[in-house]
């Protein structure tokens, strides 16, 4: 009689431990089949692109989504489930995502992989700022702020439409080799987009011959918009050290406001997320104003206006212009 | 002599941001070293940096419910903080769990909190980081929270004085004549958290721990009553909060950390030479007694 519930207690153990395997086991092979092609974008600005080329077509997902800060993320299972799930992942590459290697590990990712800045002619981090520097002050203030040193290169490409319409361009012949039934489609929706980027390229360029030469200057905290000033001419003083992670030195601050009064620097940028208490502290003492925040590395959310790439261009460039113009 | 003059205080007359971390490193000094020769008393000089931590879900529910704003941030710290202080002190006073034990016990737990509700929003923002000020960002709000609190805390001190010290020195004492050692000890802790969330907000951990405790711990080796060490605290936090300053805006280097390796400096000097109970004195006083020792076999 002592011993049928010992054995009835341990079958059910063993009854319960085997379900909760089976529930554990991955699911990719109970999802109902959807013709839709399931690709991951590794943040939003590419999910956004990826949106365009693609349109219905697909089912995209963002690793890092609106808003989200794609220099220091960590992965979670979700993701790796999500990109174990993908038929195409689509990245920006040159160093931006530094977290995906791992997370390909873990994931067991089996698809296409398709690196969106191809082709692009990258620069290196901390050129212009030395170039800036060099007849100001010998000493260069340029400390690693978590996202890159002087010498890395500049993973923010998408600054400059041009590679924005290599981005396009890379992304719809991914999406045409993963589904060459509709690679056409791809194709034609990618070269509609291209133009629009192109139209928004010429658009801005034409405000910005109205600002004379001497003002077409702005600073940011983040040095994340280095191809937006090789491209179009702006002077980019990025004050390196000030990100949330890295606490200047009193010197270095002091150099920099007297760089901010001896340039006439206007207005001065925010990144999301970064600390702004330095921000408005040298805002104070100079008489610059802060010109709101920009979009570097991150979309809003939708339905915003910062929520897709040209959006965020646009707005990015609004700000920009208002500032300049003073 | 007038070139060392201009080099001492060109720094400060030129710019305001230096003008401003000075005074805010000051009023830090003069409220922190004094509560941080009560920590070294009661041996409870850890609890600053763990502080840090266990102020986390309070900051990440201030985050959940009003997005970034600092005041809420804030406050939810200082909620946070003074919950896990209090629930500490009481389960030492209750249990046979020592302070220190039960307070690690309580911050990690309140860590762990932190951290799970900070990712439940999904986005990764380091709420910590934002938070916590640095000594060169100070504006004229985080300059009167950190001279309230540091004026507040020193009124404070100075009421409680003599029952806090009976109360770190001989509890026992001061239990059997009655006197209200729980409370003047929860007030501490209430004071401490408060120097400490404030602080954070507009100085940072680092500085504020920084200031807190090194002071406090070189202070002891050069006076003995514990009322002079606070004042001799306060003094070395404002000479190494200087000093510094001065060195991050000459050397290039960040301003915190240069405060804090200023006041080490002046730490590791008073344990060389300091006279009471320095290494220096414990040398020659062995010597000494070796002498004598000699001296008395001889004759």
């Amino acid at each position: 009689m002592r011993r049928r519930p010992a054995r009835s207690l341990s079958a059910w153990s063993a009854a319960a431990v085997l379900v909760l395997c089976g529930a554990m086991l991955p699911r990719a092979h109970a999802q109902a089949p959807s013709d839709r092609i399931r690709v991951v974008a590794t943040f939003s600005i590419l999910a956004d692109m990826v949106r365009e080329v693609g349109g219905d077509r697909l089912d995209i997902q963002a690793i890092v989504g609106p808003n989200g800060d794609a220099h220091a993320f960590e992965p979670t299972p979700r993701d790796a489930r999500a990109l174990g799930a993908a038929q195409v992942l689509v990245r920006n590459g040159l160093g931006f995502e530094g977290w995906l290697p791992r997370l390909l590990d873990a994931a067991g990712f089996k698809g296409l992989d398709v690196v969106a800045s191809d082709g692009v002619r990258p620069r290196v981090l901390g050129d212009e700022e030395q170039a800036l520097e060099a007849h100001g002050h010998e000493t260069h203030d340029h400390e690693p702020h978590g996202h890159g040193h002087a010498g890395d290169v500049d993973p923010h490409a998408w600054q400059d439409l041009s590679n924005g319409v290599i981005y396009v361009r890379n992304i719809a012949r991914g999406l045409a080799a993963a589904d060459p039934a509709h690679a056409d489609e791809y194709r034609r929706r990618a070269d509609a987009y291209a133009l629009r980027l192109q139209d928004e390229d010429r658009a801005w360029r034409n405000d910005l011959e109205a600002v004379p030469p001497a003002r077409r200057v702005m600073m940011t905290t983040h040095d994340a918009f280095g191809y937006l000033g090789q491209a179009y001419g702006i002077r980019i003083v990025s004050v390196l050290g000030l990100s949330s992670e890295a606490e200047p030195a009193a010197g270095a601050l002091a150099r920099i406001i007297d760089q901010i009064r001896d340039r006439g620097i206007r207005a001065m940028f925010l990144e999301k997320a970064v600390n702004p208490t330095l921000m408005r502290r040298i805002t104070q003492e100079t008489g610059a104003r802060i010109g709101g925040t920009l979009y570097s590395d991150t979309l809003d959310a939708p339905g915003t206006p910062a929520g897709t790439y040209l959006g965020m261009f646009r707005w990015n460039a609004r700000l920009i212009l208002e500032a300049m113009r003073g | 002599m007038n070139l060392w003059l201009e080099l001492l205080t060109q720094p400060f007359i030129d710019y305001g941001f230096m003008r401003r971390a000075l005074a805010g490193a000051w009023a830090l000094s003069f409220a922190a070293g004094p509560l941080g020769v009560f920590l070294v008393l009661r041996r409870l000089s850890l609890m600053g940096d763990a502080m840090a931590h266990a102020i986390l879900p309070g900051v990440a529910v201030g985050f959940l419910t009003a997005g970034l704003s600092l005041s809420a941030m804030t406050l939810g710290g200082l909620v946070t903080g003074v919950v896990v202080a209090l629930l500490a002190g009481l389960v030492s006073r209750l249990t046979p769990l020592r302070e220190d034990a039960s307070f690690a016990a309580f911050y990690l737990v309140s860590l762990g909190l932190g951290v799970l509700l900070v990712s439940l929003r999904g986005t990764n923002m380091d709420l910590i980081h934002v938070l916590f000020g640095t000594v060169l960002g100070l504006n004229d709000a985080a300059l009167l929270l950190v001279t309230a609190v540091s004026s507040v805390t020193l009124l404070a001190l100075a009421a409680l004085f003599r029952v806090l010290v009976i109360e770190c020195l001989d509890p026992l004492f001061l239990r059997a004549e009655g006197g209200a050692g729980a409370w003047a000890h929860m007030a501490f802790l209430l004071l401490l958290v408060l120097n400490l969330v404030a602080g954070f907000q507009v100085l940072g951990t680092l500085m504020v721990v920084g200031i807190m405790m090194l002071p406090a711990t070189a202070a002891r080796f050069w006076v003995r009553s514990v009322g002079s060490q606070m004042i001799l605290a306060a003094a070395l936090g404002a000479a190494s909060s200087y000093a510094g300053l001065l060195v991050s805006y000459y050397q290039d280097v960040p301003a915190s950390p240069a405060i804090i390796l200023a006041a080490g400096l002046l730490y590791f000097v008073s344990v060389a030479i300091g006279p009471h109970g320095g290494i220096l004195q414990l040398v020659r006083q062995s010597r000494q007694r070796r002498a004598r020792l000699l001296e008395s076999m001889g004759s």
